[in-house]
C-alpha cells in the first residue's frame, strides 16, 4: 500500500505546455479520481504517474520513494487502459498471467493469484478463451484482472468504462467502487464524465488547461466549487450562469443585479466595489416553480426535456440569458410558455470577473 | 433459388481466370514436358505424357551427370538463412524506427528508402570487387551477404507500416507488466506481426531461389552453384539437354511450393482483432 505524492510538477511536449505546476497528494487507500475536460492533460498526468512519460519538472513519490527515474515495473503500479490493451494472441489465463512471469513469482503462486482474481472477476469460465471471443465488458475484467494479479500498490484506471455501453458502464463502475473497499488499495481514475467522478471518488481532482482547478470531496465540490470553471464541469446539467452587476455593498453582504432581478447575498464584499462585474451561479435543481421568500426568473420556454422522474426546461430570459430548470417529470410545462424559476440566493454562487467565487466558505 | 450473378463480378472473376491460367501455363508445361521423351516434347509440347512418351530419363540426367543435390542444398541455405536474416533485422530495424525517437531515426529511414528504389544489380562490380577483397568468392556467405542487403529495404519498409498498426497501449500495458523492450518485440510485436512476416518472406524469398546473377558472378565454381546455376550445365551452345533443363526445373520449383504453402498460411489478416476495442 502507498501514498502518491506530486511536487511541482510540469511536462510540455517541445513548447507546448501539458501540465504546469502540479502539486497533489494522494493518500493510501483513497479512490482519487482526475476529471476535466479532454485534453486537459489528465491522461498525461497518470502516464506519468506509471511511468510511461518522462517529467519535464518536479518529483513524484510512490509510498516516499521517489520515483522519476523508475521505470513502471518498478514503480509497484497497475494500469487499466481505455482500450483494455489485452494480448490477442494469449488466452485470458496467459493475458493475466503474463506480467507474473517477469516478476519471478513462483508458477504455483501465480496460478493461484490469476485463479483467485478470476474468481472475483467471474472469469473463471474463460480463462482460455482469447480476447476476440469476448464481450466489451468481459475484456474490461480481464484488463482489471491483469492489474489485480500483479497486487500493486497503486491502481491506475486511464477511462476504462468510455468504451462499454451505457447500461454495462453503470454496473462496471459499481464493480470497480466494490473493488476498491475489497482490496483497499490507492486507486486514481481518469475520466471526463463527471458522473463516474462523482459516484467513484473518495477525492476529485478537476484539471483545465493542464493546471489543477480544485480538488475536494465530490460533495465539496458540487457544493463549494472555487471557480466558474469548476462550478459548470460538475453538476449535470450544467450549472446557470448569468451576468450581474454589484448595486451595493454592506458589511456582510452585497446587493447583486441581474437579469432584470435583484438580491442580497452573504459575501465578504471587500475586495467589491459597486459597479463591478460578477457572474451568478445558479444549479437548475435549485430553481423550482414556486418558492417563498425567493427570487424569480422569468423567461419563455425553448423546450422541455422529459426524463420520467424530471424535466428540464430551457427557457430564454428577457436579458437573452439562457437557463435550465429541473421541474418535476410531471411538469405542465410546453414550448412557447412563459415560465418562472424561483430560488434562493442562499443557493446561489457568485463569482468574480476572473470567475473565482467570492463565498466566504469556499478554499481553493 | 435464383442466384444473380452481378455482370462487374463476372467481369473480375473472368479476369482472374484469365491470369491464373496464364501464371500457371508455363510451370504446368514445365512439369508436364519433365516427364516427356525429347521426341515427344518437340512434337506435341501441350501433351500429357502417355504409357508411350513418358520417361524419368531428364531426372536420371540431372542426378547422375549433375550434383544437383548439392545445388540443391545450396540454394535452400542461402535462402533459408538469407529469409532468417532479412526478417529478423527488417522486423528489429522496423520495430526500433518506428518505436523509438532517436537522432537520425529519419535519415536512416530514408536510407533505407533509397534501398528500394536503387536495384541492387548496379552494384555488381563493385559488390564482386568487394567480396575478393574479403576472400568471400566462392562462398555461401558472399549470396547472403547480398541478398540480405537487397531484401532488407523492403521489409523494414512493410514491417513498419504493420508495426504502427498495433495499439500503442498493448507496448504500454507490456512495459507496466515488467516485461523488458526486447521481450516485448519477442513476445508480443513478433506473433503480432506473422501476417506481415509472412508477406515479407513471399516477396523475398522467389527472387533469391529464382536468382541467376549474383551466383554466376559471386559463387560460379567450388561446388557452391545454386539450383539455378546448375540448371545452365544442361544449355549448351550446341545441344540442350531438356529432358535434363526441364527435369531440374520440376525440381527446383518444389521447395519454393512448399514454403511458399508454409508462409501462405499466415498470410491471413485479423490476428490483432479482439485487442483493443
Amino acid at each position: 500500500m502507498a501514498d502518491v505524492s506530486i511536487h511541482g510538477l510540469a511536462k510540455s511536449f517541445g513548447p507546448v505546455d501539458i501540465l504546469r505546476d502540479i502539486n497533489l497528494t494522494v493518500e493510501d487507500g483513497e479512490f482519487v479520481v482526475f476529471v476535466g475536460p479532454s485534453g486537459c492533460g489528465k491522461s498525461t498526468l497518470l502516464r506519468i504517474i506509471a511511468g510511461l512519460e518522462s517529467v519535464s519538472a518536479g518529483e513524484i513519490r510512490i509510498g516516499g520513494r521517489r520515483v522519476n527515474e523508475l521505470p513502471p515495473a518498478d514503480r509497484k503500479i497497475a494500469m487499466v487502459f481505455q482500450s483494455y490493451a489485452l494480448y490477442p494472441h494469449m488466452s485470458v489465463y496467459k493475458n493475466m498471467a503474463f506480467g507474473l512471469k517477469f516478476a519471478k513469482t513462483d508458477k504455483a503462486e501465480a496460478d493461484r493469484r490469476v485463479r483467485q482474481a478470476a474468481e472475483i472477476l467471474k472469469l473463471s469460465a474463460l480463462l482460455d478463451r482469447k480476447p476476440r471471443e469476448l464481450s466489451g465488458g468481459q475484456r474490461q475484467r480481464v484488463a482489471i484482472g491483469r492489474a489485480i494479479v500483479r497486487k500493486p500498490s497503486v491502481f491506475l484506471f486511464d477511462e476504462p468504462l468510455s468504451n462499454l455501453d451505457a447500461a454495462l458502464r453503470v454496473n462496471t463502475r459499481i464493480e470497480i467502487a466494490k473493488l476498491h473497499q475489497e482490496l483497499g488499495a490507492t486507486m486514481i481514475y481518469v475520466t471526463h464524465d463527471q458522473v463516474e467522478a462523482m459516484t467513484l471518488a473518495s477525492k476529485i481532482v478537476v484539471l483545465n488547461h493542464g493546471r489543477i482547478e480544485q480538488v475536494g470531496a465530490p460533495l465539496d465540490l458540487y457544493r463549494r466549487p472555487c471557480n466558474v470553471f469548476v462550478a459548470g464541469f460538475i453538476g449535470s446539467p450544467r450549472m446557470n450562469f448569468i451576468k450581474g452587476e454589484v448595486r451595493g455593498i454592506s458589511n456582510q453582504s452585497v446587493t447583486i443585479g441581474f437579469a432584470g432581478a435583484e438580491m442580497k447575498v452573504d459575501l465578504s464584499g471587500k475586495d467589491l466595489a459597486v459597479g463591478d462585474m460578477v457572474t451568478v451561479g445558479i444549479r437548475p435543481e435549485h430553481m423550482a416553480e414556486q418558492g417563498a421568500d425567493a427570487i424569480a426568473l422569468e423567461g419563455r420556454v425553448d423546450a422541455v426535456e422529459r426524463l420520467g422522474e424530471a424535466s428540464y426546461v430551457y427557457m430564454k430570459l428577457a436579458s437573452q440569458d439562457d437557463v435550465v430548470v429541473r421541474a418535476p417529470g410531471e411538469a405542465h410545462i410546453a414550448a412557447g410558455d412563459l415560465f418562472k424559476a424561483y430560488f434562493s440566493p442562499r443557493s446561489t454562487h457568485v463569482f468574480d470577473a476572473e470567475g473565482r467565487s467570492l463565498r466566504m466558505d469556499v478554499k481553493p | 433459388m435464383n442466384r444473380y450473378i452481378r455482370p462487374g463480378r463476372l467481369a473480375v472473376h473472368i479476369a482472374l481466370i484469365l491470369y491464373t491460367i496464364i501464371a500457371i501455363g508455363p510451370i504446368l508445361l514445365i512439369v508436364l514436358n519433365a516427364f516427356k521423351t525429347r521426341r515427344a516434347i518437340f512434337a506435341d509440347p501441350l501433351g500429357f505424357p502417355d504409357a508411350r512418351t513418358f520417361t524419368t530419363i531428364g531426372f536420371d540426367q540431372v542426378f547422375a551427370k549433375s550434383d544437383f543435390g548439392l545445388y540443391f542444398i545450396n540454394s535452400l541455405t542461402i535462402t533459408v538463412v538469407s529469409l532468417g536474416l532479412i526478417v529478423l533485422i527488417g522486423a528489429m530495424a522496423a520495430w526500433a524506427l518506428t518505436e523509438y525517437r532517436f537522432r537520425g531515426n529519419t535519415l536512416i529511414s530514408l536510407y533505407l528508402a533509397i534501398g528500394i528504389m536503387v536495384p541492387i544489380r548496379l552494384g555488381s562490380v563493385s559488390i564482386l570487387r568487394m567480396m575478393v577483397e574479403l576472400n568471400l568468392v566462392n562462398t555461401l556467405t558472399a549470396l547472403i551477404l547480398v541478398y540480405v542487403a537487397q531484401g532488407l529495404p523492403l521489409a523494414v519498409l512493410i514491417l513498419s507500416e504493420f508495426i504502427q498498426q498495433i495499439p500503442k497501449d498493448l507496448r504500454d500495458a507490456a512495459r507496466c507488466d515488467g516485461v523488458s523492450e526486447y521481450r516485448i518485440f519477442g513476445s508480443i510485436i513478433l506473433p503480432l506481426i506473422r501476417p506481415a512476416i509472412a508477406t515479407v518472406a513471399v516477396f523475398t524469398m522467389v527472387p533469391i531461389w529464382n536468382d541467376l546473377w549474383f551466383p554466376l558472378i559471386l559463387s560460379p565454381g567450388d561446388g557452391k552453384q545454386t539450383v539455378t546455376l546448375g540448371v545452365q550445365q544442361f544449355i549448351g551452345q550446341y545441344v540442350t539437354d531438356w529432358n535434363a533443363v526441364l527435369a531440374s526445373l520440376t525440381l527446383a520449383i518444389a521447395p519454393i511450393l512448399v514454403l511458399y504453402l508454409l508462409f501462405s498460411r499466415y498470410l491471413v489478416r485479423g490476428l490483432t482483432a479482439g485487442a483493443v476495442k
